[in-house]
């Protein structure tokens, strides 16, 4: 644990020459499957953020012309449109970027009260980090998607996507804060701490400057999973209605329009459905790739 | 023994208290109250109506006096269904969603058990490689894609099941049975297929074997009763994810169980009924927590009581 931990501070020297970063880098790029998995989430990123800038339409805009028609890669609606003749290419990926938007910085945000959180509990320590730790105890005890759903309600005026933000960002950012307690716990004694406090700085500082950037590659590959995590408790709660609505759209809730058109027109489903689940295929791919590459216990 | 059951049981007493109280206000400061509705009420009745409901008294009283009717399973009166207290309509659906949840459960279990136990034994064979790809489907696919897809397969190409609906017939339950058990026979089987690959090579089973115990006895009896510690342990966050997976599949499936108030109280605000449903979930997931530990300290010498 600690070699790595010393990683991003100080290049150790193994032997074949390699810092254990650049080691643990090589490790993951010997996995094809999560190599893969990273291009084809670039792929889908860029897709979904640069593909509708080359529609000459917005996702509401109906072509009255071309209402319900088939997939057909060559025509100008490449999968087709929905039975108010809206492109259904477009809209999956519109409701792409909010997915991706929603996972990536929800999932960020996660990770940094975590960090900050857990970094002050494991440095302090004594009766805070009791206090602390305890908190996080009692949250982790109850189920997280019953606590989103409440935080969702009282936010829910702030408007619909920041209530589903904020509230998956404060119910998730447990997990960050209990690896990253463990790292300041084991970084608290050691010398260029000490060294850090000699020379004069405050504490506020050596968590800033020391524990923090030293937990934070550590807790990044295990928060990996949060991205993940977060893109599913939003689409979860759009497909309930209680998240997105229209017309703003993400996956879950494209997913929710196709599931009770199922009978009608299966692509409502079948197109966000395969999208979601591709990402998080991705997702879970690398997040496995980066623990078994990164993982000190695994070396 | 006993006193690490007592201390586990009091030990949790925080986290159902924080529940309550973390559902209780922000129940509070949650917009919309119960009376501001489409018709506008004259001060006079809506004095009355705060007066009946408590609402005059300061925050702490209200909470005792929720408290003191949470002791009694009195969860108050659904701001929705107006002839109906929310303990009624939890008692109408709690049947119904401990129906499909539990056949959910065993049917993960088992199912997760045989299927990582088969893994384990024929290492990357046919049944392992599929077992992978169920799992790895089970686990990156939630449960809101699959529901609707085998719906489209089963239900309308097929025909073997009804869409949705719930009758009481066998038929109607199988679906969302399996639907709801796809992500745990996931994690089950490849826990299983973990524990066991690690338990078939540990000195106690190389051992059995010396003595010239039988492969089979070896198997089920040395192995898997080693390599089933892990899959208890999960038995309490499988639980978890079945209650949350239950309000998707009610929602999906049409079934009258507590999730789809839960969600139905979500969105017309029907603040009683979410608490409820809130608490008596978070009440049944940390009961299966502490019940988890207790087994996992009966069965397992290694796990201290401390």
């Amino acid at each position: 644990m600690s070699e790595l931990a010393v990683g991003g501070a100080v290049a150790v020297e193994s032997a074949a020459g390699l810092s254990p970063f650049k080691a643990s880098w090589r490790r993951y790029s010997r996995n094809k499957l999560a190599v893969a998995s990273m291009f084809i989430l670039l792929l889908i990123a860029l897709a979904c953020f640069g593909g509708p800038l080359l529609f000459p339409y917005g996702t509401e805009d109906a072509d009255f012309e071309n209402i319900s028609a088939p997939i057909d890669l060559l025509s100008i609606h490449p999968f087709g449109t929905d039975e108010f003749g809206r492109d259904l290419l477009l809209r999956v990926l519109k409701g792409g970027q909010v997915s991706l938007a929603v996972g990536f910085v929800g999932a960020f945000a996660a990770v940094i009260i975590g960090v900050v959180y857990g970094a002050v509990s494991g440095y302090v320590g004594g009766k805070l980090d009791n206090l602390l730790m305890r908190t996080v105890d009692v949250l982790y005890g109850i189920p997280y998607f019953f606590l989103v759903v409440l935080i969702n309600l009282v936010l829910v005026d702030l408007g619909r996507t920041i209530a589903l933000f904020v509230s998956i960002v404060v119910v998730l950012w447990l997990t960050p804060a209990v690896i990253a307690r463990g790292q300041a716990v084991s970084l608290r004694h050691r010398e260029f701490v000490d060294a850090a406090r000699a020379g004069g700085m405050t504490e506020w500082q050596i968590i800033r400057q020391h524990i923090v950037p030293n937990s934070l590659n550590v807790v990044i590959v295990y928060s990996s999973l949060l991205v993940l995590e977060v893109i599913i408790t939003e689409s979860f709660l759009s497909f309930l209605g209680l998240g997105i609505q229209p017309p703003s759209t993400s996956w879950g809730s494209l997913i929710d329009t196709g599931a009770n058109a199922i009978e009608t027109d299966p692509r409502l489903l079948l197109l966000p459905g395969c999208m979601l689940a591709a990402t998080l295929f991705c997702l879970n791919f690398i997040a496995d790739g980066l623990r078994d590459a990164f993982d000190p216990n695994e070396r | 023994m006993f006193a690490f059951a007592i201390r586990r049981i009091i030990g949790a007493i925080p986290t159902l208290f924080a529940l309550i109280v973390i559902s209780f206000f922000i129940m509070r400061v949650a917009p919309g109250g119960p009376f501001s509705g489409n018709r506008k009420l004259t001060a006079a009745v809506l004095e009355n109506m705060n007066k009946a409901y408590h609402l005059d008294e300061p925050v702490w009283m209200q909470f005792g006096r929720y408290l003191w009717s949470l002791v009694h399973f009195d969860f108050g009166p659904s701001m929705k269904y107006k002839d109906f207290s929310v303990t009624e309509l939890i008692v109408q659906g709690i049947p119904v969603s401990l129906e499909v949840g539990l056949w959910a459960m065993l049917f993960a279990t088992i199912t997760g058990i045989a299927l990582g136990i088969a893994g384990a034994l024929r290492r990357n064979g046919a049944t392992d490689l599929t077992a992978g790809i169920v799992a790895m489907t089970g686990i990156a696919v939630p449960t809101f894609v699959i529901g609707p897809l085998l719906q489209i397969v089963f239900g309308l190409q097929l025909r073997w099941f009804p869409v949705a609906g719930w009758d009481g017939s066998l038929n109607a339950k199988i679906l969302p049975v399996i639907v709801l058990a796809l992500p745990n026979i996931a994690y089950i089987s490849r826990l299983t297929r973990g524990s066991m690959i690690e338990a078939l090579r540990t000195n106690y089973v190389r051992t059995a074997r010396a003595k010239g115990i039988g492969p089979q006895r070896v198997i089920w009896k040395h192995a898997l009763t080693g390599a089933m510690l892990p899959v208890i342990a999960y038995l309490g966050p499988a639980t978890a994810i079945t209650v949350t997976g239950s309000v998707v599949i009610e929602q999906i499936f049409g079934i009258p169980g507590i999730g789809r108030y839960f969600v139905e109280g979500a969105s017309n605000r029907d603040y009683p009924l979410v608490m409820g449903v809130t608490i008596l979930y978070g009440g049944i997931v940390i009961l299966a927590n502490i019940i988890t530990d207790i087994a996992r300290g009966m069965l397992d010498p290694k796990v201290s009581y401390e």
